[in-house]
């Protein structure tokens, strides 16, 4: 049974131009998602007064919230588009792009600083080269299972959406940002270079940027660990900004 | 670093991509990396259940000859052997590498990596990430182009697209165009070799496991120009997937590795169909064997659940915390789409188109029949043969990825010209040709609807040219897709703008996969054999004789078809036998 829906969507054409709102009536069942209703824009792009637009842009790839590509703003609350069901957030819909993002066109955003700031933080574990170097290091089955839970960080972006300390005068990277650390230096090749990734977290836009509102946790599509993540955080970065100087 | 030999493109930012550019990267060689989205989303992200490679720390006697072997036959002898041999037997290091760079591999008590059992095996040597695996691995590759990003070896050109490679008088590779989405800019990357890691082509069949962008568009052009396209007839239709009006989403082969039950109801009494007719693999049997045993029981018998395409797959029976611990993401996403919880009710589900064993023709060194254009990964041919076993794509992707990025830089070195050497004109060249052809497309004014067209295209290929192939059906298909390429012309693009525009760009992608279509339709006609996933009722044996062969597509531009030719593959090591589970 289908069902009639409207839509009601923040539209931009270009990064300096004004956004507007434009609204689309459509017909869809419950189990249907929003980026299904998109879809159908695209095949027959006329809004509700009848007009025939362009469809509305937008970004998604895997439909199924493992990519992280379709973070938009539904019915006031940041999250995945791919399973956004009819039958959770309604028959009266309204889309927005994300806010703390600079919007390229409709509900495209530009991420790029997210993946800056990961570079930044140095997210990544330094091998000696990518020959046979034999088995890894083993790790306790508890362990993996808790950094197996950080590991699913999709660089969504949701996180940064809902920190009130994301915004145009803070240089706070956000969360996610902040658990990757956690997550680099659970591991043990990359514990032994922690160092490089706890100094850039001491300073402007790292963890002192925290304001504990928690609001990342409550929007994270993932369900990360980000409190105990940032909790961890900010013992080791107190730990190392005692005791990090000292050699011996 | 103008005049740096050692410089490569790398077109599609997977798992095949990024390890070539990791590999290339600390191998000296400066690398562009190109991909539509973020290298992160790239559909290897969708991969659930886990990578292959003999470890055998299960004291189950498992080895690489194993592997090798288990691989051939699920593949039902149509692929060269010595590069599978070579990957079976490098597999084990693969995962060693990737438990070094962080992958979040379970374990054992030991602290050790565990495996687990998946299809066309009898040991446990998949290891695995949760029921996420591929994400995981696809994570750690971005991870560490990021260290050479952050280091200058690699530029991203993420939000990118390639339009076509830049070829000399010769028909030499030396480069590609790409233009970026947001902008619509066309540039070139002058380069002296190109890898193309570009992956599948699921949307040519409409609705698939496949992500959104995986329209094989890349494969096709350079198919149109010139580059031979293998066995693109063998398209894999995984046999779990959860059918839904925008995707079929995929649940993992792993789940029945763990022990979930495919069953449907009959005389009032669960019936364990693919337990009963083969005892030794029981659920496990390779993904086109039991892909046609669901159609059996579905459409020939009408056992469907409640009547409809759907059977069961059943996990209430497994305890609930193992669930948690090896399946949690795919569990996940059943219960996200669909609304049930799998640990109280059993999953429904129906096969679902879901991977290429198909793709660009590559030599044992992964170059195309273009000179310095290389392909790895689903968007080439070398690995699967008919029929590709799970968790074989994770390891095959990175295997030829890490294999051609560690050896570019020595063709490279020893190619007699460098781009530099070339005139700029042939890169200013080709790309006013991109911009002519992109301003043909802003300019299309007709009535037609590009995502009307594609619906259509994967219907048509759906119900024609996966699980059953009849020949007269496929014949039908193939003038229905000569129909819709001819609609094309009368597109109407519904967006004028030149910033951001999707309807443009997909415009252009939809006939990439229509010409695609193409060569798979007609590669299924003229096989007239079943072997491995490729089907036909009316020829139901295998025929070694006529078609132990790899079918090449080239393409006939005078004519706008495909023209096939069959090339011998080498059964040097294993002599080919029945294969039968």
């Amino acid at each position: 049974m289908s069902e009639k829906i409207n839509l009601k969507i923040l539209r931009q054409d270009s990064p300096d131009s004004k956004p507007y709102w434009e609204t689309f009536t459509l017909e869809a069942s419950p189990d249907t998602n929003v980026i299904s209703l998109l879809m159908d824009i695209q095949k027959k792009p006329i809004n509700a007064n009848g007009k025939h637009v362009a469809p509305v842009v937008w970004e998604c790839n895997c439909l199924e919230h493992v990519c992280g590509s379709c973070s938009m703003i539904i019915n006031g609350k940041v999250q995945q588009a791919c399973n956004a069901l009819i039958k959770t957030v309604g028959t009266n819909i309204t889309l927005k792009p994300m806010s703390k993002f600079p919007v390229l066109r409709d509900l495209r955003v530009d991420r790029t600083k997210l993946f800056d700031n990961l570079k930044k933080v140095k997210a990544w574990i330094p091998v000696d080269g990518y020959y046979d170097l034999g088995a890894g290091p083993r790790i306790a089955p508890e362990e993996q299972l808790l950094n197996y839970e950080l590991s699913r960080c999709m660089s969504c972006g949701c996180c940064l959406d809902a920190c009130p300390n994301v915004n145009h005068r803070s240089e706070y990277m956000g969360a996610a940002v902040m658990a990757q650390v956690v997550l680099f230096n659970a591991h043990p090749t990359g514990k032994l270079h922690q160092s490089m990734r706890l100094e850039q977290v001491i300073g402007v836009g790292g963890i002192v940027d925290c304001g504990n509102s928690q609001n990342c946790a409550e929007v994270c599509p993932k369900e990360l660990p980000l409190i105990e993540a940032i909790a961890e955080l900010n013992k080791q970065t107190t730990k190392w900004g005692f005791f990090g100087s000292l050699k011996w | 670093m103008e005049n740096n030999k050692r410089k490569v493109v790398i077109i599609g930012g997977g798992l095949a991509g990024l390890s070539a550019a990791m590999t290339a990267a600390e191998h000296g060689c400066q690398v562009d990396l190109v991909s539509i989205v973020a290298c992160k989303r790239s559909h290897s992200v969708c991969a659930q259940g886990g990578i292959n490679g003999a470890v055998n720390t299960k004291g189950e006697g498992d080895s690489p000859e194993k592997h090798f072997d288990d691989t051939i036959y699920g593949g039902d002898f149509l692929a060269n052997q010595p590069l599978v041999k070579e990957m079976c037997y490098a597999a084990p290091s693969i995962i060693y590498l990737m438990d070094r760079l962080g992958v979040t591999f379970n374990r054992t008590n030991e602290g050790l990596l565990d495996f687990r059992r998946f299809g066309g095996t009898l040991y446990n040597r998949t290891a695995f990430a949760g029921a996420t695996t591929g994400q995981q691995l696809i994570y750690a590759l971005d991870e560490q182009v990021r260290k050479h990003e952050s280091e200058g070896r690699v530029t991203r050109y993420e939000g990118w697209e390639f339009l076509r490679a830049i070829l000399n008088a010769n028909g030499e590779c030396y480069g590609a165009v790409i233009q970026e989405l947001s902008s619509m800019k066309i540039i070139s990357l002058p380069a002296n070799a190109v890898i193309m890691a570009t992956g599948g082509i699921g949307l040519i069949f409409g609705k698939s496991t496949n992500s959104v962008l995986n329209t094989g568009s890349a494969a096709s052009t350079l198919y149109k120009q010139g580059a031979c396209y293998a066995n693109g007839e063998f398209i894999q239709v995984h046999p779990t997937s959860i059918p839904s009006s925008d995707k079929l989403r995929l649940i993992s082969e792993s789940v029945r590795g763990e022990g979930g039950r495919v069953w449907v109801p009959r005389d009032g009494k669960p019936w364990y169909f693919l337990e009963e007719k083969y005892p030794k693999y029981g659920n496990l049997v390779p993904r086109d064997v039991a892909t046609r045993e669901i159609f059996n029981v579905v459409y020939d018998m009408g056992l469907g659940v409640d009547g409809k395409p759907q059977v069961y797959l059943d996990v209430t029976h497994l305890d609930p915390e193992m669930l948690d611990r090896k399946l949690k993401g795919v569990l996940e996403i059943y219960e996200m789409f669909v609304g049930d919880d799998p640990k109280r009710i059993p999953m429904r589900i129906f096969p679902g188109m879901h991977y290429t064993m198909g793709g660009l023709w590559v030599d044992f060194e992964h170059m195309t029949n273009i000179p310095g254009l290389f392909a790895v990964g689903e968007a080439e041919y070398q690995y699967h043969g008919a029929n590709r076993l799970g968790a074989n794509s994770l390891v095959a992707c990175i295997y030829a990825g890490m294999r051609t990025g560690n050896r570019i830089g020595e063709y490279m070195d020893a190619r007699s010209k460098s781009y530099s050497d070339i005139p700029t004109t042939l890169f200013e060249e080709n790309v006013k040709k991109e911009e002519k052809l992109h301003d043909n497309l802003s300019n299309l004014a007709g009535p037609e609807n590009p995502y009307v067209i594609h619906q259509e295209l994967g219907e048509i290929m759906t119900e024609n040219v996966t699980v059953r192939r009849i020949n007269s059906k496929l014949e039908n298909t193939d003038i229905k897709l000569l129909e819709l390429k001819d609609r094309t012309k009368r597109i109407g693009v519904p967006d004028k703008s030149q910033w951001n525009n999707s309807p443009l760009i997909f415009t252009r992608e939809l006939v990439n996969m229509i010409d695609l279509a193409r060569v798979i339709t007609i590669g299924a006609l003229k096989r007239d054999e079943s072997r491995g996933a490729h089907y036909k009722p009316d020829f139901p044996e295998r025929d070694d004789k006529n078609f132990l062969k790899t079918t090449k597509a080239m393409y006939d531009k005078e004519n706008d078809a495909p023209e096939l030719s069959y090339e011998e593959v080498d059964i040097s090591l294993i002599q080919p036998r029945q294969r039968k589970y």
